[in-house]
């Protein structure tokens, strides 16, 4: 209660200065001012990063080197993994949970409001280091998002730069879950019990002690990679007494983890958005936070199904194959749960909806092919083939990215003040679902057959596969060069003004706020019955 | 339909265009993947049938879960819309139901499990190899020691065999016709029998990399400066392909597998050529040496082979004799070959040297230490004769 009423005096102080221009968004301060940063960030991200897969695509459109040396072929592949996960899917999450978590718990701003400031302006910089690594000699890093050692203590200063990037990321990712657990945990509005916290809130407080838990992990292995490549140290050196294979223990402790930080979230929209269109309530609000619970601390003991094939006793083999098959059941749950929440329910499919259907639907099936991996002799033939490609991009396009999509549009009524053209969403849904199925369905094809993933050149067997998948991702490229063009700036431009709550059955404080959501919001805190 | 056909068509209208210029027509590669494969390879062993097996329980599993969840969500997404006028139920929560959707995945999950366990354990068994050959990554090609068993000492490196010509380079394009086996060929196959226990230890030389063959169910990672091992024993006849599969460096995608699998009486054949070739390639048996020309030759071998036993003065020890005054050393010299060929006792055959080399030790022996024999050098020629 302190903290509440300290926030609340000191918001009353500033309404009078309300900052403009440059000075609003440098010095910004402002949850709301802040999420938006975030999330333009890591559109534009998501835009640099998926001109990388294009080039990849091209390349791979026919057997033979065509455009790309093998060199600059693996830069892409590493870079478009690092720009998507650190620089796309995660900012993002991060602007959602700015914008929405204040709003949702009744809380007039973020905790830290400077530190807030500080993380995010951690990330241009980083994002300058890492496409600025493509300019220097030898090029970016090549050595796979994973930074495998010791092939990255082959790479020219491009891995430096990467590795303080990551370094900058990861500090600011620490900031801002540090940020997201305050503020959760003392600035709810009088009456709101963690039990009563929407889904979202739920997801993204246990994500952020995930991320506090694993972010110095990632830390860990890269700075030991980078005095292994300047200090002559031999951490993961096997001549000078270390082991390459420790990196990648250290790697994925972090890893596996690192991939429900980026699930979990979207588990929280899916479940509001779901029920808000079925008209019928959660199905069973207290098991999805178990099982998110459960997800969250099975993941950290998992972490090296992703390394079967590095030749690891039978014992730990066996117990790791045990302990990620364990995970679909807390997933099931989760599933059945939306499932159950839509049965009986009274149905209208407007763009959120439809992206949170397309969600369940197609992060299902990464999740039947995780199950897949999971077993350890199928991993082995699989692991490293595009059946493993063709898996995470299941559940982090079709899973992740999906579901910021459903946020966007079920949120950004009450971000701009305006709704979105429904006829353009549709479209943007149905062809996003289409060509992102044409580009990754394929994979599984490619890698039942043998296909090794980050080749430059394969053989010719597998060019039809290849192919489709191409024609299907410079689809899936166009479309979201669409959402950005035909809809986010409209969208934010103009159109028909939104209700304070545009959406019939919508719970939540949220709405309870005038759209677009003034500049400073619960100044005197609700009250939650 | 009308959909589906209009994007076939777009397709193979873009293919077309985009395969027009090298034209070839590509066919299933032997023992590599198939065109258009759509489920995993042939299995030609025993854990790659298992594999194989596994993969369509779990699948079949997948499906029918599949089938039955989305049954239900796309029914409710036809029946329970607002525009139906349907009025949306008020139930939540159910403890029963609840606990239902967490304990039947479990006994599938163990369904699964259970299978996978015994195969897991048969995987790892890498006991009572009938051969071992060691595979060492490097940037970018393998190379193959064989340790134990028939052929052992046979070593060699292994590189792709496709003409880079008909790779292309961005901004020149590929000339030649690729053929079946387009960047799944190589210049010297690995040889191994059929129906026999192969042992693969993994090594690298510089970064990790990833020996795989889809059709074994094998795939372990060499990792420098560590040694990993993994089986397989086909039942088939004839080449497997497979490629690198981990990230080693910009020609990750060339360095590819191939093993030729042969009958037991071809792969004792092989073994033969492959060992006369090697020796050959080391020393030519017919050249003509000089008495100092085969001392200094012969220390070396003596020293890397002979001194560990023997001393460095002759002198032996124990139940190693001496050689100092020996008089298999001072008499005829074909006993003395004869012995370094085929052992005595505790001494092992040799015959794995080369015949400049036997011939080479041998007249040091008779030449050193005090040692003058009457016939006091032996030309590799008699060696080779003294083989037969």
């Amino acid at each position: 209660m302190t903290t509440n009423t300290h926030v609340h005096g000191h918001d009353h102080a500033h309404d009078d200065h309300h900052p403009h221009g440059l000075e609003r968004w440098f010095f910004a301060t402002n949850h709301k001012d802040i999420g938006t940063l975030y999330m333009w960030f890591s559109l534009i991200m998501l835009m640099v990063g998926g001109l990388l897969a294009m080039f990849i695509r091209a390349e791979l459109f026919q057997p033979g080197l065509q455009y790309f040396q093998p060199e600059l072929f693996n830069q892409f592949t590493t870079m478009h993994g690092l720009i998507m996960v650190f620089g796309a899917i995660m900012p993002a999450f991060v602007g959602f949970a700015n914008w929405m978590i204040p709003l949702q718990i009744g809380a007039a701003d973020m905790a830290f409001a400077r530190m807030n400031n500080f993380s995010f302006w951690l990330l241009p910089p980083a994002a300058i280091l890492l496409a600025g690594s493509f300019l220097v000699p030898g090029g970016a890093t090549a050595a796979g998002w994973t930074l495998y050692a010791p092939l990255s203590t082959q790479m020219g200063i491009g891995m430096d730069m990467g590795i303080f990037a990551m370094h900058i990321m990861g500090a600011s990712s620490i900031m801002g879950s540090i940020n997201i657990i305050v503020t959760i945990l003392n600035m709810r509005a009088p009456g709101m019990t963690l039990m009563k916290m929407p889904m979202f809130v739920w997801t993204w407080l246990i994500t952020a002690y995930l991320l506090i838990a694993v972010m110095p992990v990632l830390a860990g292995a890269i700075t030991m990679t980078l005095t292994d490549r300047h200090f002559g140290t031999s951490f993961f050196n096997a001549a000078g007494g270390g082991d390459p294979v420790m990196y990648q223990h250290i790697f994925w402790f972090f890893g596996h983890p690192e991939v429900y930080i980026m699930i979990l979230p979207a588990f929280g929209i899916v479940s509001q958005i779901i029920p808000a269109f079925a008209r019928k309530q959660l199905f069973g609000y207290a098991s999805m936070v178990y099982a998110t619970s459960s997800i969250a601390i099975l993941s950290f003991i998992v972490w090296a199904h992703h390394m079967f094939t590095t030749g690891m006793p039978v014992t730990a083999q066996l117990f790791f194959m045990y302990a990620t098959m364990l995970i679909a059941i807390p997933t099931g749950v989760k599933v059945f749960n939306w499932i159950a929440t839509m049965w009986q329910g009274s149905m209208t499919f407007e763009t959120p909806m439809l992206f949170a259907v397309g969600f369940i639907f197609v992060f299902t099936m990464g999740g039947f092919t995780g199950l897949i991996l999971a077993v350890t002799p199928i991993d082995i033939q699989l692991q490293d083939t595009y059946y493993v490609v063709a898996h995470f991009h299941y559940v982090l396009v079709a899973g992740s990215l999906f579901s910021l999509f459903a946020g966007f549009y079920y949120w950004s009524p009450k971000w701009t003040g305006h709704m979105y053209s429904e006829a353009r969403g549709k479209f943007h849904f149905w062809s996003s679902l289409i060509t992102f199925n044409i580009t990754f369905f394929p994979m599984h094809f490619l890698g039942l057959a043998g296909m090794p993933r980050r080749y430059a050149d394969y053989p010719a067997q597998f060019a039809d596969f290849n192919l489709i998948a191409s024609i299907g991702a410079f689809g899936f490229g166009l479309c979201q060069v669409y959402f950005l063009f035909f809809v986010v700036i409209p969208t934010i431009r103009g159109g028909a003004k939104a209700a304070d709550k545009p959406w019939e059955a919508a719970e939540g404080l949220e709405w309870t706020v005038p759209s677009p959501a003034p500049f400073h919001t619960f100044e005197t805190p609700p009250v939650v019955k | 339909m009308k959909l589906a056909k209009r994007l076939q068509s777009l397709m193979l209208g873009a293919g077309m265009l985009a395969v027009g210029m090298p034209a070839w027509a590509v066919v299933d590669s032997i023992g590599g993947p198939a065109v258009k494969q759509l489920n995993l390879a042939a299995p030609a062993t025993k854990i790659a049938e298992e594999i194989y097996s596994l993969h369509t329980l779990v699948m079949l599993i997948c499906l029918v879960i599949f089938v039955l969840v989305f049954g239900v969500m796309f029914y409710s997404i036809l029946k329970h819309r607002k525009s139906l006028g349907h009025k949306p139920a008020t139930f939540h929560e159910s403890v029963a139901v609840e606990i239902a959707w967490t304990v039947v995945p479990f006994i599938i999950v163990i369904a699964m499990a259970l299978p996978a366990t015994k195969t897991v354990v048969a995987m790892k068994d890498t006991s009572n190899a009938d051969l071992t050959i060691k595979a060492t990554g490097m940037q970018w090609k393998w190379g193959y020691d064989y340790i134990k068993g028939e052929g052992a000492g046979i070593s060699f490196l292994s590189s792709l065999s496709t003409p880079r010509e008909q790779v292309g380079e961005p901004g020149i394009a590929p000339v030649g016709t690729r053929g079946d086996n387009y960047l799944i060929e190589v210049d010297n196959e690995v040889v191994v029998p059929v129906n026999k226990k192969v042992r693969i230890i993994t090594t690298a030389n510089d970064v990790i990399h990833g020996w795989a063959i889809p059709a074994f169910g094998v795939k372990q990672d060499a990792i420098p400066g560590f040694v990993r091992d993994t089986w397989f024993k086909s039942t088939k006849i004839g080449k497997f392909r497979g490629q690198c599969v981990e990230l080693c460096g910009k020609e990750h995608a060339f360095m590819p597998i191939v093993v030729k699998v042969v009958s037991e009486a071809d792969y004792t054949a092989w073994v033969q050529t492959k060992q006369k070739e090697l020796a050959a390639k080391a020393d030519d048996p017919n050249k003509v040496w000089t008495l100092d020309e085969l001392k200094q030759r012969g220390e070396k071998v003596y020293n890397a082979n002979c001194a560990a036993c023997h001393k460095d003065s002759g002198a032996g020890g124990g139940a190693n004799p001496a050689l100092v005054g020996s008089s298999i050393v001072k008499g005829a010299k074909i006993d003395q070959v004869k012995l370094v060929l085929n052992g005595k006792n505790a001494m092992p055959a040799w015959n794995s040297m080369s015949d400049t080399e036997i011939a080479a030790v041998i007249t040091y022996t008779r030449n050193s230490w005090g040692n003058k024999a009457e016939q006091n050098i032996v030309q590799p020629a008699e060696v080779l004769a003294a083989r037969k």
